[in-house]
């Protein structure tokens, strides 16, 4: 089933509904509970492959729920060190399971400063406030 | 663009029940109640129900009611007896789809049409201009409510005996008066209750008890496209022909009604596009207007919850419409492997 709506306080966040967590010089990407929900139902993560490069802003990616399709869009850049094959293969884990089971890559930062411009839980939780 | 959406009798409801609502043909209807891929697999399963009121209904009546529908409608309705009902296009001068209904016999001097909510104006503009002295055309939608149950205990869980398809009767469900319609858009067994609009709420309420699951409209396309059934304004329009769509079965060539001739020429030289159902063989799910390699296109797409693969219908230039034949679909940019199947491209294995 479907998860709860929570924004972690340990995550950070872009406007564009994606969270990052920081570990060291990598961070692990994914969608927050509100960009799921919105989507509905996940069937396909169109995944880049991993050493691609991503770019901050820019989308590296595509999630298509039963009914819409959506890019996801980076909230850092640098390279994709993991792809989560479990969001490949089983979609629905991130309406599962967001930002656990449901991340969807590993990167390592090409420049760590990109971090201090995303936004904390509560101020993210004023952007979906006015979605 | 600031028009107001038109609400079916059981729009609160659906709010009550947590829906997901959205703008469909001018009406607000909910897509989703749980979710679409649990509702399609309760219909697979067990049985659900979906508020179709937005459809139109029209009764057409007089003596010569059957002499203004055989010359508008492709089916032949000399077919069919009171009681029973009939798949049928509404067809233009040049062979093209206005719509796709159900036509009820009431009696030999009465039929009831059930039409596409979005078509509904069109297709009594068209009727209405051709009427002849002795047939008289009503658009009653208004007055009714529309519930679609469907599924493999849909029947069961109503108490209504076992009944062929395309027949209906009056009936009595929980005391509340309807006509049940064996007839259906997911391929299952089940049926479609008519019902005074006012009686409506009571009826859907009773379905609900009887562990009827609450389906939307997100449910209803893809349960419908898993079994081929064409979806007017996609799949069929009025540009596209029956014969190409693969519906000549309901069209009777032997008598003569709106565009006849020009299906005739084209079931005689071939149509040069067909209306073809396909399975992904890579991850992707199509959609809706993206390009099938070799000049064809698809109509509707959609991930089948109940094969875990994108499928979906399309024209493709004949000579790849047999079963078997790769097609590759343009999906935003990149290209997708499919293959053609045989309708319909979900069937329950008999033996499970």
């Amino acid at each position: 089933m479907a998860a709860t709506e929570t924004y972690p306080a340990d995550l950070k966040y872009h406007r564009e509904h994606d969270w990052a967590r920081i570990e060291g010089d990598e961070a692990v990407l994914g969608i927050t509970w509100f960009a799921q929900d919105a989507l509905g139902e996940l069937v396909h993560y169109e995944a880049p492959d991993e050493g691609s490069t991503v770019t901050k802003d820019e989308p590296y990616g595509e999630v298509e729920s039963v009914k819409a399709v959506s890019d996801v869009i980076s909230p850092l850049s640098g390279e994709v060190v993991a792809v989560n094959q479990k969001a490949v293969d089983e979609p629905e884990t991130v309406n599962e399971d967001p930002y656990g089971e449901g991340w969807l890559i590993r990167i390592r930062l090409g420049d760590p400063s990109e971090v201090d411009a995303l936004l904390d839980a509560e101020a993210y939780k004023q952007v979906v406030a006015e979605q | 663009m600031a028009q107001t959406l038109q609400r079916t009798p059981l729009h609160d409801l659906h709010v009550a029940l947590g829906a997901r609502m959205v703008p469909f043909a001018g009406w607000e209807m909910p897509v989703q109640y749980a979710g679409v891929i649990p509702e399609v697999k309760a219909v697979r399963t067990d049985a659900g129900v979906f508020d179709v009121s937005h459809m139109g209904e029209f009764e057409v009546e007089g003596p010569r009611a059957t002499e203004l529908l055989q010359a508008t409608l492709s089916n032949d309705l000399a077919r069919i007896d009171p009681g029973q009902a009939q798949y049928t296009l509404l067809t233009n001068e040049r062979g093209g789809i206005i719509d796709d209904l159900i036509a009820y016999e009431l009696d030999g001097f009465r039929y009831l049409l059930i039409v596409n909510a979005a078509n509904r104006n069109a297709d009594f503009e068209w009727l209405k201009e051709r009427e002849i002295p002795g047939s008289d055309v009503r658009d009653v939608s208004d007055a009714y409510g529309l519930l679609a149950v469907q599924g493999p205990r849909s029947i069961e869980r109503l108490g209504l005996p076992e009944a062929k398809a395309f027949t209906f009767a009056e009936t009595d469900i929980d005391g509340i008066q309807c006509m049940a319609n064996r007839t259906g858009y997911t391929g299952e067994e089940g049926c479609e209750l008519l019902v005074m609009a006012e009686d409506a709420p009571a009826l859907w309420k009773r379905v609900l008890e009887r562990g009827v699951v609450p389906c939307g409209l997100g449910a209803r396309d893809t349960l419908r496209l898993e079994v081929c059934f064409p979806l007017h304004g996609q799949d069929i329009t009025p540009d596209t022909d029956a014969i190409s769509a693969g519906l000549g079965w309901c069209c009777d060539l032997d008598k003569e009604f709106s565009g006849a001739q020009e299906l005739r020429e084209v079931k005689a030289r071939g149509p040069e596009r067909k209306l073809v159902p396909f399975v992904m063989d890579e991850k992707a799910v199509p959609r809706t207007g993206m390009p099938i390699e070799g000049g064809g296109e698809v109509t509707s797409g959609t991930h089948s919850p109940m094969l875990g693969r994108g499928i979906g219908l399309g024209y493709v230039p004949a000579a790849t419409a047999g079963v078997d034949s790769e097609l590759t679909i343009d999906v935003r940019g990149r290209p997708r492997r499919a293959h053609v199947v045989k309708r319909p491209i979900y069937k329950r294995e008999e033996n499970s």
